[in-house]
C-alpha cells in the first residue's frame, strides 16, 4: 500500500525532526552540559520511522544505546528526552537513566537497554504478553549489526518462531560496531535469511528508502497481527557520524572518508526531502515552515531542559524497589 | 536420576511453627506445588515456565500437574536458552504479566547474568520508576550424587550482591509456599533459591492462601549464649545442634533471615546484642559470600555487643568435588555447626597466651 499524500508528510516530517534534534545535539554537546554519552542516529532516521509510521501507539517498541531515533519516532516526548540528556528530574527517566535508558510508557517504549542484544528478548517477552492477552499489540525490536553478533538473537527470534509471537525484528545494519566493520565479524547472510518464510518473514531492505522501510513493515506488522508470526528486516544503512559523540569526536583512521562520504549521498531526509518536491507532494514553503516549526520546539526543549532541576544526591536510594 | 530418591520422609523440626493450623501436614514440593496453584487460579497474568515444568518429575513435583489443569499457555516448558528465556520474562513482566520461571539449578542461572543483573535488577531504578519487573525466578540448590562442580553450586552469594534483585531462601514447608506467594505479588525480580534438602520435609502448612513479609526473618528458637544465623537447609542443621548443645548448658538462639535482600538486620542484631557471640552458617563460599556479609553487618553495628569473634560456617572455596569422599569433605551440617558454637562459647576460657597469639596474627 502506497501512502497517501498526508501520511509521507508526516513521514518526512518526522525524518526531519530527528535529524534536527541530532544536529542540536551534536552542535552542542561539547559544551559539556549534557554528561552522558549520546549515539547519534543521524543517517539512519528512514529506519525508525518507517517503521513506527506503520506501528499503532499502544504496539511496543525496544531500543538499544542509539535510542533517540526509536523513541522519538514513536512518539515519545521531546521536552523529556532532551532533559534526559541533561539528566534533569523532569527527564523521562528522572536522571537516573542517560541518554542511552529512556523511556515512555505512554507509547509503548517500556526502556531501552545499553547492553547490546539486552532489549531482543525483552521485547520477544513483550510480544508473549501481546500474544497471551490476544496478539493485537506489535512488539518492533530494533538492533545494530553487532547485536546481531550475539546469540542471544538466535534464541530470541527461535522462541518467537516457536510461539507464532507478533514480533518484528528491526536489524539496522549500518556496517560498524564501534571501530569494527561487520565485514570482520560476520561471515556470509544472517542466518536468519535462510528460515522458512511461514516460520519468518525475512526481507532486506534499502534501510535510507524511508517508503521501502515502511512497505516492509506493513507487510511484517499486518503478519504479526493477523497472528502468523514473526518477522526479521535487514535494513541496510550507514552510521554518518562516529559511534559517540559529536563528528570531532570520532576517532580518524579506522574507516575509509570515501565510504562516509559516498553514503552522505545516500542520505535518507536529502533524498525523501527531494522526491517530494520532484513529485510535488511538497512545496519548498512547506518545508520551510516545517524547519522553522522544528527549531522553535528544540529550542523549547533545551529551555525546559536547562531550567528543570537537577536530581539531589539524597534522592539516589530511591526506584530501587517498585512498592 | 537419583535425585527424585529424595522423599519427604522426615518432620520438620517444631520451632514452634506460625503456622495456626496444626493437624495439616504437607510435603515441601506440595507447598510449593499450592502455592503456585492459588496464584494461576487467582490472577490470570501469572505463568509458570521453565526447562521441565511440565515433565513428569515435574520440578522435582512443585510444578507438577499443573499444565494438566491450566493448558499449556500458562504453564510451559521452555527452550534450552537461559539468557532469552529469562529475557523473555522480563519483557512478559513489563507487557503487565506476573512469570514464575523455573530451573533446577542455580548453576544454570550463570547463563541468565545479563537478563538478571543488567536489565531485570536495574529496571525500575534506571527509568526513575516508570516500569518495573514483578518476575519471579526460582532454583533450586542440588546436592550429593556425584553431582559434582557444576551441578550443585549455591551462588547466592553472586546474587547477594545485586542491588534491585530481592533473594529468598525459604526453609521450611509453611514458607517456602507463603514467600513464594509473596514473591508472586512482589512488584520487583525476585530469586527464590531453594535446596534440595529441604524436599525431604514434612511440615505444617495451611490450606489458605496467605504469603509472609519479604526481609522479615524468623527466630527458630531462643536462646541467651549464643545466636546462630542459618540459611535454607541449614537452619534444620543449626537447630538441631542447639538441641544438642542445650544438654551441655549452651543456649543457642537461631535465626533464619529467610530473605537475604532485604536481610532482616534488626532481628540478628537484636540477638546478637543480647549474646554477644554468633555463628554463621551458609552453604555458599566463604570468600565474599553471604557470611562475609552478615559477618561485617555485625561488627559495624554491634561490635560493642561482641564477647567473640564472628564464626563462619561456610563452603570451603574449591568447586564441589563429584566423589563421595571428597564430598564428605565438602560439605558440612549440624557436626561443623555445633563446633563453631563450641568455639565461640570457648573464647573467653583461651588462655591468655593464645590470646595473645591470636592478636598478634591478626594484626601481622
Ligand atoms: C554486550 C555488550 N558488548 C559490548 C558493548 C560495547 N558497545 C556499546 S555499543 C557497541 C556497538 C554496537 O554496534 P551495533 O549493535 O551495530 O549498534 P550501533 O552502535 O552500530 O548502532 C558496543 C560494542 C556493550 N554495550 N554491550
Amino acid at each position: 500500500m502506497n501512502p497517501g499524500v498526508e501520511k509521507k508528510k508526516e513521514m518526512f516530517y518526522a525524518m526531519l525532526r530527528i535529524r534536527r534534534i541530532q544536529e542540536r545535539i551534536e552542535s552542542c554537546y561539547l559544551q559539556d552540559e549534557m554528561k552522558t554519552p549520546v549515539h547519534l542516529y543521524i543517517g539512519q532516521e528512514a529506519i525508525a520511522v518507517g517503521v513506527c509510521s506503520a506501528l499503532k501507539k499502544d504496539d511496543y517498541i525496544s531500543s538499544n544505546h542509539r535510542s533517540h531515533g526509536h523513541y522519538l519516532a514513536k512518539g515519545g516526548d521531546l521536552r523529556a528526552l532532551i532533559a534526559e540528556l541533561h539528566c534533569k528530574k523532569e527527564g523521562c527517566s528522572k536522571g537516573y537513566g542517560g541518554s542511552m535508558h529512556l523511556v515512555d510508557t505512554s507509547i509503548g517504549h517500556l526502556g531501552s537497554s545499553s547492553i547490546v542484544g539486552g532489549g531482543i528478548p525483552i521485547g520477544t517477552g513483550l510480544a508473549l504478553a501481546s500474544k497471551m492477552n490476544g496478539g493485537q499489540r506489535v512488539s518492533a525490536v530494533f538492533f545494530g549489526d553487532g547485536a546481531a553478533d550475539e546469540g542471544v538473537l538466535y534464541e530470541s527470534i527461535n522462541f518467537a518462531m516457536l510461539k507464532t509471537l507478533p514480533a518484528v525484528y528491526i536489524l539496522e545494519n549500518n556496517h560498524w560496531s564501534v571501530c569494527s566493520h561487520v565485514s570482520a565479524r560476520k561471515a556470509g547472510d544472517n542466518i536468519f535469511h535462510q528460515a522458512l518464510p511461514d516460520l519468518l518473514m525475512s526481507r532486506k531492505i534499502d534501510g535510507n528508502n524511508i517508503l521501502a522501510v515502511y512497505q516492509a513493515a506493513l507487510e511484517a506488522i499486518e503478519r504479526a497481527r493477523r497472528g502468523s508470526g514473526p518477522s526479521f528486516l535487514e535494513c541496510e544503512t550507514y552510521r554518518i557520524l562516529g559511534h559517540a559523540g559529536c563528528e570531532s569526536q570520532d576517532p580518524e583512521g579506522y574507516r575509509d572518508c570515501a565510504e562516509v562520504k559516498a553514503w552522505k549521498k545516500k542520505c535518507p531526509v536529502d533524498n525523501f526531502r527531494e522526491q517530494l518536491l520532484k513529485e510535488k507532494t511538497m512545496t519548498p514553503a512547506e518545508i520551510t515552515a516545517m524547519e522553522i516549526k522544528i527549531e522553535i520546539e528544540i529550542d523549547d526543549a533545551f529551555a525546559f531542559a536547562r531550567k528543570s532541576p537537577l536530581p539531589a544526591g539524597r534522592e539516589l536510594e530511591n526506584h530501587l524497589f517498585c512498592e | 536420576m537419583p535425585w527424585s530418591r529424595i522423599e519427604a520422609d522426615c518432620l520438620e523440626p517444631n520451632f514452634g511453627n506460625e503456622c495456626e493450623d496444626t493437624t495439616r501436614l504437607v510435603s515441601y514440593q506440595d507447598a510449593i506445588r499450592e502455592g503456585l496453584r492459588q496464584a494461576l487460579a487467582l490472577d490470570p497474568n501469572v505463568f509458570v515456565m521453565g526447562q521441565g515444568v511440565d515433565d513428569p518429575s515435574g520440578m522435582f513435583g512443585a510444578t507438577r500437574g499443573l499444565q494438566e489443569e491450566f493448558g499449556r499457555d500458562r504453564v510451559f516448558d521452555t527452550p534450552l536458552a537461559e539468557t532469552a528465556l529469562t529475557g523473555v520474562a522480563v519483557g512478559a513482566a513489563l507487557g503487565g504479566k506476573r512469570p514464575v520461571y523455573f530451573h533446577n539449578r542455580p548453576d544454570f542461572l550463570l547463563l541468565a547474568m545479563d537478563q538478571l543483573v543488567n536489565h531485570a535488577s536495574k529496571w525500575h531504578y534506571m527509568f526513575g520508576g516508570a516500569v518495573n519487573v514483578p518476575l519471579v525466578v526460582w532454583a533450586c540448590i542440588g546436592r550429593g550424587w556425584g553431582s559434582a562442580a557444576q551441578h550443585s553450586q549455591a551462588l547466592q552469594g553472586l546474587f547477594f550482591h545485586v542491588p534491585g534483585l530481592k533473594l529468598i531462601m525459604p526453609s521450611t514447608c509453611f514458607d517456602a509456599k507463603g514467600l513464594l506467594l509473596a514473591a508472586i505479588k512482589d512488584n520487583n525480580p525476585v530469586l527464590i533459591i531453594d535446596h534440595r534438602f529441604n524436599f525431604k520435609q514434612n511440615g505444617l502448612v495451611p490450606e489458605k492462601m496467605y504469603t509472609l513479609p519479604i526481609g522479615k526473618g524468623q527466630i527458630r528458637r531462643t536462646g541467651k549464649d549464643v545466636t546462630v544465623v542459618a540459611v535454607s537447609h541449614l537452619v534444620v542443621e543449626a537447630f538441631q545442634a542447639a538441641e544438642e548443645l542445650a544438654a551441655q548448658g549452651v543456649e543457642t538462639e537461631v535465626i533464619d533471615p529467610r530473605t537475604l535482600r532485604p536481610l532482616d538486620e534488626a532481628l540478628i542484631l537484636q540477638s546478637v546484642c543480647k549474646t554477644g557471640r554468633v555463628v554463621i552458617a551458609d552453604t555458599g563460599w566463604k570468600t565474599g559470600g553471604v557470611t562475609a556479609e552478615i559477618a561485617a553487618m555485625i561488627a559495624q553495628k554491634a561490635f560493642s555487643s561482641l564477647k567473640a569473634p564472628i564464626e563462619r560456617v561456610a563452603s570451603p572455596d574449591v568447586p564441589t568435588p563429584a566423589g563421595f569422599t571428597l564430598e564428605e569433605a565438602f560439605y558440612f551440617g549440624k557436626k561443623k555447626i555445633k563446633q563453631a558454637i563450641l568455639k565461640a562459647m570457648n573464647y573467653n576460657q583461651l588462655s591468655a597466651k593464645s590470646k595473645e597469639a591470636s592478636r598478634r596474627c591478626r594484626a601481622g
